[in-house]
């Protein structure tokens, strides 16, 4: 598979009454990425979700997804999409959501061997209900039926919360192996960044409804600089392109972003989780591009 | 092999790959014409992206040591464990003898490792090589 873009969102916003869930928003997942949507609760995570799977459909700019959009003409073949709530029948055994899944899913390129096999390799049985199951089961149970589809892109909302940090590693790690194998593309969105780091190779930040960062992980890591340096310091650790900075007793510390490195001061390549923080904590927020309120 | 990841260590992954990788090879764990584990496999154990996982292998072809068989994997070419074993033997027991000595004089793990890790920097400075 070749490179190219897999989701596209271009200037989209999207109102609740009076609310932008999300606002301006411009991002593009490459194919073969396994990207991480992160931002605090509220941000927008969720919507750009019900967007991209066609569950909802933008106020203002356009979704495309596998060169669909999935506001017009639903979710696209290629695409599949796990809510939040890991929306299983509970009431069902695990072979009768198997075969709900294989009819739901019959015009497609359901792969019913395959599904059978990640089951089996989740250590659960075919006669179990599915609201007996682990929270950890259930969550590997919902991605089987998730990579049933084949998706050349799998949108997973929350796919790790509420799990046990052994259940974490273990979807986590079916995930990426299945990634590995079939080049499908991953979004998924967590608030844990611990669980994202060394896992995901692609990052779109959302806060206050608006992308803050979007890129690869690497080069978004190695144009920031994390710095330690005396509080006191009459050297201005790069003016203007600051991204945070908090000062306790004598010591500063900042995010930086394109700049030179002042006197005085200790750099490092910043953690995913110094950067994401650091974005986080921007104050002020700043409003991207030219909205009109 | 299985890779031991460690995440806060500051080291980045691939690197982490790439060093245990090379110490197997060291130690005589990997041999030519052995495969290295599939990135399904690391990322199976691991939870590691898949394209660090690749992204170390190609910095070991880079070097010579592996090589990418299309279908097939990644196998080794080239060991990395020096022939000269007696020697090697020699050096041993003498570290042996001095790791009895430092310790006989109370030193901690973390005193040994710093007081080894200053010398051997000091010594390839000297020689103007880099380690």
């Amino acid at each position: 598979m070749g490179e190219g873009v897999v989701l596209r969102f271009d200037g989209v916003g999207k109102r609740f009454r009076r609310r932008w869930a999300l606002r301006d928003c411009a991002l593009e997942l490459p194919r073969g990425r396994i990207a991480a949507l992160v931002g605090p609760n509220g941000a927008g995570k969720t919507t750009a979700f019900m967007l991209a799977s066609g569950l909802m459909r933008p106020t203002s700019g356009r979704v495309d997804v596998l060169g669909v959009d999935p506001g017009r003409s639903g979710m696209a073949a290629g695409a599949s999409f796990v809510a939040q709530d890991k929306p299983l029948y509970r009431a069902l055994r695990v072979d009768e959501m198997l075969r709900a899944g294989a009819v739901l899913n019959a015009r497609g390129r359901w792969d019913t061997p395959y599904v059978l096999r990640l089951v089996d390799e989740a250590g659960v049985g075919l006669g179990e209900r599915v609201g007996e199951l682990s929270p950890g089961q259930r969550a590997r149970v919902a991605l089987a039926l998730a990579l049933g589809r084949r998706p050349d892109l799998l949108l997973l909302d929350e796919p790790l919360a509420e799990l046990d940090p052994l259940a974490r590693k273990q979807v986590m790690a079916t995930l990426l192996a299945e990634a590995a194998e079939t080049g499908t593309t991953v979004l998924l969105s967590s608030h844990v960044i611990a669980d994202l780091e060394d896992s995901c190779d692609y990052l779109v930040l959302l806060r206050d409804g608006r992308v803050r960062l979007c890129g690869e992980v690497e080069e978004l890591l190695a144009a920031h600089r994390h710095l330690t340096g005396p509080a006191d310091s009459a050297a201005d650790p790069g003016a203007g392109h600051v991204v945070h900075r908090s000062t306790v007793g004598r010591q500063t510390t900042a995010l930086i972003r394109d700049t030179e490195v002042p006197p005085g001061f200790r750099a490092v390549t910043p953690t995913l989780d110094d950067l994401v923080l650091g974005y986080l904590q921007q104050e002020p927020a700043p409003t991207s591009t030219g909205s009109a309120a | 092999m299985e890779f031991r990841i460690e995440r806060r260590s500051g080291v980045p992954t691939y690197l982490q790959i790439v060093a245990q990788t090379k110490q197997a090879l060291r130690l005589g764990a990997l041999q030519p014409g052995d495969r290295l584990p599939t990135a399904k496999d690391v990322v199976s154990r691991t939870a590691v992206n898949p394209n660090t996982v690749l992204k170390a292998y190609r910095e070991l072809e880079r070097e010579g040591l592996v090589e990418p068989r299309p279908g097939l994997g990644t196998f080794v070419l080239r060991s990395l464990a020096r022939p000269g074993s007696e020697v090697d033997a020699q050096l041993r027991t003498d570290l042996e003898q001095w790791m009895r000595r430092a310790t006989a004089a109370g030193l901690e793990h973390e005193d040994i490792d710093a007081l080894v890790a200053d010398v051997r920097d000091r010594h390839f400075r000297r020689d103007g090589r880099d380690g």
